[in-house]
């Protein structure tokens, strides 16, 4: 792992759901659908997407924002039972479908998965392959993503 | 970016939330106001009914989140109808699912009935008595039919989904946000098809194709059209082909809403719906051409099947393609044909004898489910006409089949043919 001699950079963004967690960071060039664009065990499947094949289970999952069907909300929470959920979910533009999964799961698995909002170009400093750790409060809103640099 | 928790509950609120109304609507409200404050709600909003789509099985995580529902007591407060499940109820034989999906899929659809849903089973559940009144607020899950509920009806719902749906009927709230507010129900483009030929606009294609478009230029903005003809009061035709638009927008772009100016309640005129700074986009029949030929993927005209009724279909399709199929000779032994309708309409096409002129024709009608989210064509088939947007938009991904766009009248004649058959004189 690259950067461990670095100092990291803090980013400071809004809470969309609570939870605190440990990733290597996965930055994908497009939106994702969960529906129809991830496989049971975390896989990008989506025949179009630039990062088909790559796993979003256990990362630190960054993307501008979700894309697609509502039934993303079903598949995510369903990757969380599984055990094959993203281990934190970093966003630019707040997303409805994605924070339900991540609510519903709370709710009857007891998981917690945070979800991040982060300004664009703060979300465009974080690179995979590095290390984050991300803590987001339920309120006020505030949630913080402290990642090694490149 | 950070930003203060402003959503203030009422009392009433507050005490369902506090669990003084039960542990199911607390645990409903919780997730309303999870997302509330994930959009930066200020309140919620009642709504005076919903359709909920989670009744479609997804995986187990969906199913226990329901049962648990209905194991802690809860009753939707408001009216809620249901959304495609799994299985045809009706037909079982017509539905090829594995046994998870058989069994959990069947738990999942009862488990929703015994929340106080009402079974319609249908995508189109304002073709099936679920209209909601000019103004209303709703929750509405579905796609299309959240287009339809914003554009056509003029009643206000988000885009919601799995699990928020079911959530809001329990709970009768939520956020007061997104297209709720009407300064978010402005267009912020325009498109213009007054260069189109209206001979162009008068074939059923042309509609889902204008759906493709919108979809593409539009993404997820409200947007206007102007220069569309039709009256939605005219027995079925326009309504039909608006919906036709509105599938295809939601499924190629994420469109909830589009106002079509002279014709849908928000947009008496441009001006009562336009958004300061909104762009406009000349639309010409070249772009109507390339969208068609997006939602064809087949390279040959030989046919494997024909599916129409996504959404389900309605009575005045059954009625058009009752007209289509008189005093014509049966479909091809060669191509399946699939019908997809809710029961409600099946029962009123039965008494109208539409359904058994499809039987006899050779077709198939599919009940309670759709031929795209669930196993029903047989696995040999390669290349399936449709007059659907929706369904050309997602079968080749979900299928892995090609597909053909086509009018009604066109699946008909291709269907009989055994291979498609297209007129390409308007299109050409």
């Amino acid at each position: 792992m690259s950067g461990c001699g670095d100092d990291p950079v803090t980013l400071s963004g809004r809470s969309l759901h609570p939870g605190q967690a440990n990733g290597v960071v996965l930055t994908l060039d497009e939106p994702l659908s969960f529906w129809g664009g991830v496989d049971p065990r975390g896989v990008i499947v989506d025949a179009h997407h630039p990062q088909r094949g790559s796993t979003v289970a256990g990362q630190v999952l960054a993307m501008r924002a979700g894309r697609g069907s509502s039934s993303s909300t079903a598949v995510l929470a369903e990757l969380i039972r599984s055990g094959h959920a993203p281990a934190a979910l970093l966003l630019a533009e707040c997303d409805a479908i994605l924070v339900i999964g991540a609510l519903v799961a709370a709710e009857i698995y007891g998981t917690t998965l945070p979800i991040v909002q982060l300004a664009h170009d703060d979300l465009a400093r974080l690179h995979t392959g590095t290390r984050a750790a991300v803590l987001a409060h339920t309120a006020p809103l505030a949630a913080s993503v402290i990642a090694t640099s490149r | 970016m950070p930003g203060d928790d402003g959503l203030v509950l009422t009392a009433e609120e507050q005490s369902m939330l506090a669990g003084e109304q039960g542990p199911a609507t607390a645990m409903c409200m919780r997730l309303i106001v999870g997302v509330a404050r994930a959009n930066g709600a200020e309140r919620l909003v009642p709504i005076e009914s919903a359709h909920a789509d989670g009744c479609l099985y997804h995986g187990v995580a969906g199913l226990e989140f329901t049962e648990r529902l209905v194991s802690l007591g809860a009753r939707v407060r408001v009216r809620t109808t249901l959304n495609v499940g799994s299985l045809d109820l009706l037909h079982p034989g017509l539905v090829r699912a594995d046994p998870e999906v058989a069994e959990n899929g069947r738990r999942l659809m009862d488990a929703h009935v015994a929340l106080g849903c009402e079974p319609i089973w249908s995508c189109a559940p304002y073709q099936s008595g679920h209209r909601p009144t000019e103004g209303s607020h709703v929750a509405w899950a579905e796609s299309n039919a959240i287009a339809f509920v914003n554009s056509v009806l003029g009643a206000r719902t988000d885009r919601y989904g799995d699990f928020i749906d079911i959530a809001a009927g329990v709970a009768g709230r939520v956020p007061y946000s997104g297209l709720h507010l009407t300064r978010n129900r402005a267009a912020a483009l325009v498109l213009d098809f007054s260069a189109v030929p209206a001979a162009l606009l008068d074939d059923d294609v042309a509609w889902p194709a204008i759906g493709a478009l919108l979809g593409e230029f539009a993404g997820t903005r409200v947007a206007a059209l102007t220069g569309l003809p039709g009256d939605l009061n005219d027995g079925g035709v326009t309504e039909d082909r608006v919906k036709a638009l509105g599938a295809t927008a939601a499924s190629a772009g994420g469109v909830a809403l589009f106002h079509v100016v002279g014709m849908t309640p928000e947009a008496p005129t441009l001006d009562a719906v336009l958004a300061p700074e909104a762009t406009t986009v000349p639309v010409t029949a070249h772009d109507l051409r390339r969208a068609r030929e997006r939602l064809s993927t087949a390279a040959t005209t030989s046919l494997d099947a024909v599916s129409l009724g996504t959404p389900h279909f309605s009575l005045s399709e059954f009625a058009a393609l009752a007209r289509e199929l008189r005093a014509g000779p049966s479909f091809s032994s060669s191509v399946d044909v699939f019908v997809s309708t809710s029961r409600a309409v099946l029962a009123q096409a039965e008494a109208r004898g539409y359904a058994d002129t499809v039987r006899d024709a050779g077709g198939r009608i599919l009940t309670d489910t759709c031929t795209y989210v669930t196993p029903v064509l047989n696995d040999g088939i390669r290349t399936v006409m449709t007059n659907s947007g929706k369904w050309a938009w997602y079968a080749p991904a979900n299928l892995g089949i090609d597909t053909v766009l086509g009018s009604l009248a066109e699946c008909v004649a291709s269907a009989r043919a055994g291979t498609v058959v297209r007129d390409e004189r308007l299109w050409g």
